[in-house]
């Protein structure tokens, strides 16, 4: 049970943040999405977002930060077997299902329907 | 002498609103003013393929009901001032090569209502036209797509933000008699007060308002000539502003003072600060204003559109966004309606 409350807190929390970030630094939403999906990258760089998911679970893999920290953990992967062109093959290794669900999903909803505004 | 003081037009003529055409979407057929417009759509396609169509079908409405009411085509209007929100003012163009009526394009933005209504009422009292159509038009799916989001993104909007009117207006002017009588003009300078949010045009656009507002009472004379003064989107976020600024000068509007954003829709239509957009102050006075001076209950009205001069891509070099906003002095003439 405790689990699931501090994944609550911890996902929530990261929100909470992109909010006021949002509302008081006036990002725009992408700019705050890339900055997101950079803090998470940098974090798995020091290795700490692994450790971050140990503790937090869903509360950390399931905000945009657990992008980057999968982005950097398929480069790093491919990078150790082929060295800098790894970097580019393996970037997108982790996170390739949820790119190609997005981009077959968003087409089967555009064929479907139009627009309401 | 035409000009007036520094910035206002009189005109020598006597100049006439013989009728007016307006025409406008789901939400404002909702709103408290739903039963002024001509036609009202039940959806933001209004029938048509695609967002940029339903526009231009709106704006070519508003003139189709404007001339069919004197019983008038196309061919008996000497010139056609039109302006819209798109780029390139494509809604205007478009609706321009189909009406074949000699054309001036015109973009100020929110205050294009009142730039063609004047610059066509001069025309008119000159004598370089016999009969004019002003016409302008904002779409809420074109304009929020263009300026700010496309609505299927998502992106959050503060409560300062407006929600673009979707409708069209259009005014018959000529020297025949009719209902309204637009005796003066005045023509307003870019201001600029470094607001750089395109989701609070309210406050950057609330300063020329007043400086217009404040340089036609110079020019004239007097203050408080007029029943109303309403301007065109500045809502809730802006009207304020444009009170206090007038006080800060001596000037009290606050009783005669409206605004078109906050006409069209009721504070329960989830319409953050109010309306805006081209049609916003069009649909309002072409379909409310002059309606209510030609039942009597309002003589003479200062319409101040205010418009901000707002490029997405001068937003994204931070640059600030500058505004302008335009009258028109429109009084009851009791002539045939």
């Amino acid at each position: 049970m405790i689990d699931y409350v501090i994944a609550f807190l911890v996902g929530g929390g990261i929100c909470v943040i992109g909010q006021l970030l949002l509302d008081f630094a006036k990002l725009t939403p992408a700019h705050l999405m890339s900055l997101f999906v950079v803090i998470g990258a940098i974090l798995d760089g020091f290795d700490l977002y692994d450790k971050f998911i140990e503790f937090a679970g869903a509360g950390a893999t399931v905000p945009i930060t657990s992008f980057g920290h999968s982005l950097l953990h398929g480069a790093m992967h491919q990078s150790e077997k082929h060295g800098f062109v790894g970097i580019g093959m393996g970037i997108f290794e982790l996170t390739s299902a949820g790119i190609s669900a997005a981009i077959l999903f968003a087409f089967i909803v555009a064929l479907l329907f139009k627009p309401k505004g | 002498m035409r000009l007036v003081g520094k910035q206002t037009w009189e005109f020598e003529n006597p100049i006439y609103i013989n009728s007016v055409g307006t025409a406008a979407g789901p939400r404002e057929a909702e709103g408290p003013l739903g039963k002024d417009f001509d036609i009202t759509y039940d959806e933001l396609r209004c029938g048509e393929d695609n967002w940029e169509l339903a526009e231009r079908k709106l704006m070519e409405q508003s003139i189709k009901l404007c001339l069919d009411k004197v019983e008038l085509t196309p061919q008996d209007i000497d010139i056609f001032l039109a302006g819209d929100l798109l780029n390139q003012n494509v809604t205007a163009n478009y609706v321009a090569r189909q009406t074949q009526i000699p054309f001036l394009c015109m973009f100020g933005a929110c205050s294009t209502s009142m730039e063609t209504l004047a610059v066509g009422s001069a025309l008119v009292d000159a004598g370089f036209a016999n009969r004019i159509i002003a016409s302008t038009s904002s779409h809420n799916a074109t304009a929020e797509r263009q300026f700010r989001y496309p609505t299927e993104y998502g992106g959050q909007k503060p409560k300062t933000a407006t929600f673009t009117v979707t409708g069209a207006g259009t005014a018959l002017v000529s020297r025949n008699q009719g209902p309204i009588r637009i005796t003066k003009a005045v023509i307003g300078k870019v201001n600029d007060l470094g607001i750089k949010n395109p989701l609070d045009m309210g406050s950057a656009m609330a300063p020329a308002a007043a400086d217009t507002i404040q340089q036609h009472f110079e020019d004239v004379g007097s203050t408080d000539d007029y029943d109303l003064i309403v301007t065109g989107d500045l809502s809730g976020v802006g009207s304020p502003i444009l009170i206090q600024l007038l006080k800060d000068e001596g000037i009290d509007i606050s009783a005669r003072h409206n605004d078109c954003g906050l006409m069209i829709f009721d504070h329960t239509q989830e319409v953050f600060a109010g309306g805006s957009g081209c049609a916003c102050s069009a649909v309002v006075t072409y379909g409310h204003i002059v309606k209510q001076l030609i039942l009597g209950n309002l003589n003479k009205v200062l319409v101040v559109a205010t418009g901000a001069l707002l490029s997405p891509i001068m937003v994204q070099q931070k640059e600030s966004i500058p505004t302008i906003a335009h009258g028109v002095v429109l009084e009851r003439a009791g002539g045939p309606v």
